[in-house]
């Protein structure tokens, strides 16, 4: 099922609008801080009223300002890695993943759901711990099996892979690939870095000051780079 | 050691702390949130009570809850009894007294919650008050347990507030500040120093406990 979106978001002098339409798979955002990719997230979860415009999965309307139709973020099942991975401190990690799972399911197969994804990604050794004991590449991993504990129906990664370095990227990439490959659905990642697009994307699309400049494979954005991209993966 | 009035501000205190919880941790929970609008207005309303004479407020809520209030009359037909000149009015007092301490640690307690942690939540599937109930209030709850604290030692101290709404009956109204007073205008200076060194000693415990908590809270161990 695509997430279509057609949106227009004023705030404080700035506009961000985009029209596209996203199929299941990886789409990479690429662009500069301020270029409107965080906003581009928030209206999709929810987190952010568009201005004007609608967003659809598929049928469904998510949002639609001239319908006033409007989904809450709770219902629309969209897997938010967020940033700064906000991984709930006060909760171990097999908590942290079976949050997510629906409460209709019993708590034992909650925490079995958990540790599963838990283990999917190969964290089983932190279930009991709380995040303030995680290495970065480990929180990563706990935010991920957190996000995919829904059986979303949209995954959003903001930065994933910022706060990692070389050596942890690389698996990581590997993993969310391979994860959004068997959810079968549309993923929308951000990123500043050509090198993560190119690694991680089946679609890039370059925005910039809250417009789509560029839209294509990564090995079309690759060809018309600019020098001041990063390219390390 | 005159035991009642010790006790009877205890039981004072922790009926107005549960009252003030209530309504305090509601107010600062609303405060907290940078869409509530005037919040600064209500906030520095909220706070009045901490830097107002008690005879000012004392007056204000004899006005408002007065035997002959309207407010008064009706609290009368419901309950059964005046809120004025009764052991209602001591709990009153000593509510009014801890409200503003609960209201304010718990606006800072959820303001220092990480509003992505609540954007989090929503997106995993959490309406507002789940979102509310397992995320912020669990993050707060050091502040607001020392917020009750400090709610509980300001009610169990109140004197002046006191004495304008519930008077000094002893056996009904005279809570452990007003029994002091009076043995002290007495002259029963042993009664007065140990009802004095209880309440100290109780004021100093709590703030240290609270002390520890907000070192929790803090990160600092």
């Amino acid at each position: 099922m695509s997430l279509a979106v057609d949106v227009t978001v004023e705030r404080g002098g700035f506009t961000f609008a985009m029209t596209t339409t996203f199929a299941p798979g990886i789409t990479c955002v690429l662009g500069p801080s301020g270029a409107g990719k965080s906003t581009l997230l928030g209206v999709i979860a929810g987190l952010v009223e568009p201005t004007r415009g609608r967003v659809a999965l598929g049928a469904e309307v998510w949002v639609d300002t001239t319908a006033r139709a409007r989904v809450p973020v709770e219902r629309r099942h969209v897997a938010y890695l967020f940033q700064a991975l906000a991984l709930f401190p006060h909760l171990s990690a097999s908590s942290n993943v079976a949050y997510a799972v629906p409460r209709a399911v019993p708590r034992r197969e909650r925490t079995a759901r958990a540790m599963a994804l838990l283990a999917r990604v190969g964290v089983s050794h932190l279930a009991h711990r709380r995040p303030a004991t995680y290495s970065g590449g480990e929180a990563q991993r706990v935010a991920l099996a957190r996000a995919l504990a829904m059986a979303p129906r949209v995954i959003l990664l903001d930065e994933p892979f910022s706060a990692l370095d070389r050596e942890l990227k690389r698996p990581l990439i590997g993993l969310v690939r391979d994860l959004v490959a068997e959810a079968g659905v549309p993923a929308i990642a951000v990123t500043h870095s050509l090198g993560e697009a190119r690694a991680l994307a089946d679609r890039v699309i370059r925005v910039d000051a809250g417009h789509i400049v560029a839209d294509g494979t990564p090995a079309d954005l690759l060809a018309t780079a600019g020098h001041d991209d990063d390219l390390t993966p | 050691m005159d035991v009642e009035p010790l006790l009877l501000s205890l039981e004072a205190a922790l009926i107005a702390t549960a009252l003030a919880g209530l309504v305090g941790i509601a107010a600062g929970a609303a405060l907290a949130s940078r869409r509530m609008p005037a919040r600064h207005l209500l906030d520095a309303i909220f706070a009045a009570p901490m830097v107002m004479p008690p005879t000012v407020l004392g007056y204000y809520v004899l006005v408002t809850v007065g035997r002959k209030s309207a407010l008064g009359g009706a609290y009368r037909d419901l309950v059964g009894s005046d809120l004025t000149f009764t052991f209602h009015g001591v709990v009153l007092a000593a509510a009014i007294g801890a409200f503003p301490m609960v209201a304010k640690a718990a606006r800072t307690a959820f303001a220092g919650v990480d509003p992505t942690l609540l954007a989090a939540a929503r997106t995993l599937g959490a309406g507002r008050v789940r979102a509310f109930l397992t995320v912020a209030l669990p993050l707060a709850a050091p502040g607001l347990i020392g917020g009750l604290m400090l709610g509980f030692a300001r009610g169990l101290g109140d004197f002046g507030v006191t004495l304008m709404i519930a008077g000094d009956i002893p056996g009904e109204t005279q809570s452990a500040p007003l029994a002091i007073y009076d043995h002290v205008q007495a002259g029963r200076e042993h009664a007065a120093a140990t009802s004095s060194l209880v309440l100290t000693g109780g004021a100093i415990a709590i703030l240290y406990v609270v002390n520890r908590l907000t070192d929790r809270a803090g990160g600092d161990r």
